[in-house]
């Protein structure tokens, strides 16, 4: 695309924040695969070794989880997910027609500001709202041995909780298509991707400072 | 006829030599037997006994109250007044979709009562000396032939009478000194024969189970933990446990520990096992002991029944019962694997192994269509119904053989009937060939009011399938019931991950990762476009 002005390369994904990323990568398109194939969508591997590795992987995930809100908040790091109104309209419209134009990203990423607002919002979304959809009712589902103990077997029955796993699965697919296609709108094709693998990637260097790998 | 009655004869002696057989060829758990008395050693024993009855007369001489406690139980009156239901069933007057009916056929059929000369309904059931205990105790050469009335055969007899065919003669007082506790091949003489021959009635009972391997049955493995039927059907004063009539489909309590006292029926697998029996790991988080709270155990276990390499038969029709050759004699038709498919004194069969169970919601209630209830010959009569409510607290899921029976009925009253097949003489469906006679004296010894007019009647009968355990490893695989047209399909009252699902949501779902993925197509198409105008 662009690349009239002068390009710096600065370190935007630190080596946990890496690992973490593919790993949980990883996991959701393991339980997505499994998952669909435990609603019966197809048959792959067999239902018991579906259901035996999309637990597993969604203990794995959990762990993770555990390590990394312990990092997002050691790190300060959480802050890069507080939603912005700042730019949000210029950045929908960017993906909307000046991508197409080769207008320049209305969006300059830092290391202190690595998402972009809509980034932000999406990934707040996911948090927030496809989180608890897919967690609540997991555990729920996953725990069903313990309801009639727990007295939840009066409140709920396992349709209503396999039917709300499966609507957050639904919006888990949408969201990894949009994901994976928006990682090929950086200043290269695969920009985005590269920057996930090394940690580096390369910004317009409008405002010149020095950039060192943080500590 | 002289003929047929002779073939007949032949048949009969075949088949009463195949079921002594197989009481002889048995095998015994080869342990030393535990009890405290050796019968041999009994002057009351020394015999010689010219009758059954001498017999038990000895044994009532020590075990004076094992008549009394037999006469109480359902092995002596084959009654039994259902509390549940109300309905007065047993073997007396049942009718089934096999051989359909005991009346008029005593001397044949009581071969399998535990007494002494029921031919007819002047049987004196107070009479204690008529119990017989050689039946359920011996330990082989033991055999009560058709057409005695369960009596044994001590004298060498012609049967049928005129027929030049003879019955050898049994060494009572020597089957009297070697007597035992009950084996697999004592209930099994019954048991496994029921509906005229090795499994045909059950599917999970046969005669494959005296010499069970581990893969056939996990407890009565003859080189395993090699069970006797009394081990899980256990007795209280000859009261035997568990039955098929009323049965116990859940029993959600922990194992009854031993010398418990409780009301519970001991031959259901939980009395052991307890209604949580699977050890799983963490991450199963007590997936499987989940399921106990909608499956019987056996509809995992027991993966398909007939499995010992003993057929069992799946259909029985009447109606075609009867054809005769050219030269009006009776004849046999088999299939490749040798198994009767036609049989004229019968009718048609079909035979099934390895046969996948049906299954249903069961709480153990069990009503039959009896003698004088009216049925509807438009559709399938049940012969029987298992109750239970889809998802219901007191049911589970149970795996059943079901059976299809054609037999005869009464056209004007709408009753089943009961035809007179077994004993010969003039009226026998299998001496005379002849419907009309046949079914009016059935009808004569039952009872039951019959207008002379008959037709067929397409039934269905079911089993509960509980016997035949398997492996854990060959247990049913989850992918079984977990996917569409499953074991489990049809069945209601449970929501199955795999195959119950919402279908708008699924609608919704792929409409909205399709619409995501089209999106993204084509602005990945539009980026394309206007970067190689943009190079132009």
């Amino acid at each position: 695309m662009s690349h009239a002005t002068p390009m710096k390369r600065i370190y935007v994904f630190k080596r946990y924040e890496r690992f973490w990323h593919w790993a949980q990568a990883a996991l959701v398109i393991v339980m997505l695969v499994t998952g669909f194939e435990i609603h019966g969508s197809y048959n792959n591997l067999g239902f018991e070794r579906a259901v035996d590795l999309h637990t597993l992987s969604a203990w794995t995930l959990l762990a993770l989880w555990a390590f990394t809100i312990f990092w997002q908040f050691t790190t300060g790091e959480w802050r890069q997910y507080i939603p912005t109104a700042s730019k949000l309209v210029a950045m929908a419209r960017y993906y909307l027609f000046g991508i197409f134009t080769g207008a320049p990203h209305p969006y300059h990423k830092t290391a202190l500001k690595k998402h972009n607002p809509l980034q932000r919002l999406a990934y707040l979304a996911l948090l927030a709202l496809v989180s608890p959809i897919i967690w609540g009712s997991g555990l729920l589902y996953l725990f069903y041995a313990y309801w009639g103990g727990l007295g939840l077997d009066r409140w709920l029955s396992l349709e209503q909780v396999a039917t709300v796993h499966t609507a957050g699965a639904f919006m888990m697919l949408v969201f990894v298509i949009a994901h994976v296609y928006l990682t090929t709108t950086g200043h290269t094709v695969f920009a985005h991707i590269k920057a996930m693998i090394t940690g580096w990637d390369e910004v317009e260097d409008d405002a010149p400072r020095a950039t060192t790998k943080p500590r | 006829m002289h003929k047929i009655a002779r073939r007949m004869a032949a048949a009969l002696a075949l088949c009463v030599a195949t079921t002594a057989g197989m009481a002889i060829a048995a095998t015994d758990t080869g342990a030393k037997s535990r009890s405290t008395a050796d019968h041999s050693k009994f002057e009351e024993l020394a015999g010689p006994f010219d009758s059954g009855e001498a017999v038990t007369r000895a044994c009532l001489k020590c075990h004076t109250e094992a008549s009394h406690q037999i006469m109480q139980t359902r092995h002596w009156t084959w009654e039994y007044a259902n509390p549940a239901t109300g309905q007065r069933l047993g073997k007396k007057t049942m009718v089934n979709a096999f051989c359909i009916g005991d009346q008029s056929n005593e001397p044949f059929c009581q071969s399998c009562h535990i007494g002494y000369g029921w031919k007819d309904k002047h049987f004196d059931f107070s009479d204690g000396n008529k119990v017989d205990c050689l039946a359920c105790h011996n330990t082989g050469e033991y055999a009560k032939p058709f057409g005695f009335a369960g009596n044994p055969v001590t004298v060498r007899s012609e049967y049928p009478p005129g027929s030049g065919k003879f019955v050898e003669p049994i060494d009572l007082a020597k089957i009297a000194q070697a007597v035992g506790r009950t084996r697999r091949d004592n209930c099994g003489a019954c048991h496994y024969y029921g509906g005229g021959g090795d499994g045909v009635k059950h599917g999970d009972l046969d005669s494959s189970l005296n010499t069970a391997t581990h893969e056939l049955d996990v407890h009565m493995n003859k080189d395993g933990l090699n069970f006797s039927c009394s081990d899980c059907h256990v007795s209280d004063q000859h009261a035997v446990a568990g039955s098929r009539i009323s049965m116990t489909a859940t029993d959600p309590h922990p194992a009854l520990l031993r010398g418990e006292k409780s009301e519970r029926n001991p031959a259901a697998c939980q009395a052991c096992h307890g209604d949580k029996p699977h050890k799983e790991s963490l991450l199963a988080a007590e997936r499987l002991n989940a399921h106990t709270d909608s499956l019987a155990c056996q509809s995992c276990h027991i993966p398909a029944f007939a499995r010992g390499g003993v057929s069992t038969k799946m259909a029985w029709d009447w109606s075609q019962a009867g054809q005769l050759t050219a030269e009006g004699k009776p004849f046999q038709k088999k299939d490749d694997h040798g198994h009767v498919i036609y049989d004229s004194k019968k009718g048609s069969f079909v035979h099934g192994q390895n046969v996948t169970p049906a299954y249903q919601w069961f709480n153990g209630e069990v009503t039959y269509t009896l003698q004088d209830d009216t049925i509807d010959p438009t559709t399938r009569v049940p012969i029987n119904v298992f109750h239970g409510a889809p998802g219901a607290p007191n049911a589970r899921i149970w795996p059943v053989k079901v059976f299809h029976g054609r037999q005869p009925y009464d056209t004007e009253r709408k009753t089943l009937l009961v035809p007179n097949v077994a004993v010969p003489g003039d009226t026998a469906f299998w001496y005379n060939f002849d419907w009309p006679k046949a079914l009016a004296a059935g009808a004569e010894a039952t009872g039951a009011p019959y207008s002379g007019k008959y037709g067929f009647v397409d039934t269905q009968m079911l089993w509960p399938i509980t016997h035949m355990v398997a492996p854990k490893e060959k247990a049913v695989g989850c992918q079984e019931c977990h996917a569409d047209g499953g074991r489990l399909a049809g069945i209601e009252g449970v929501y199955l991950p795999g195959r119950d699902r919402s279908v708008w949501l699924d609608r919704l779902g792929w409409l909205a990762a399709l619409a995501a993925l089209l999106g993204v197509t084509l602005h990945a198409i539009a980026r394309v476009i206007t970067h190689l105008r943009k190079e132009d």
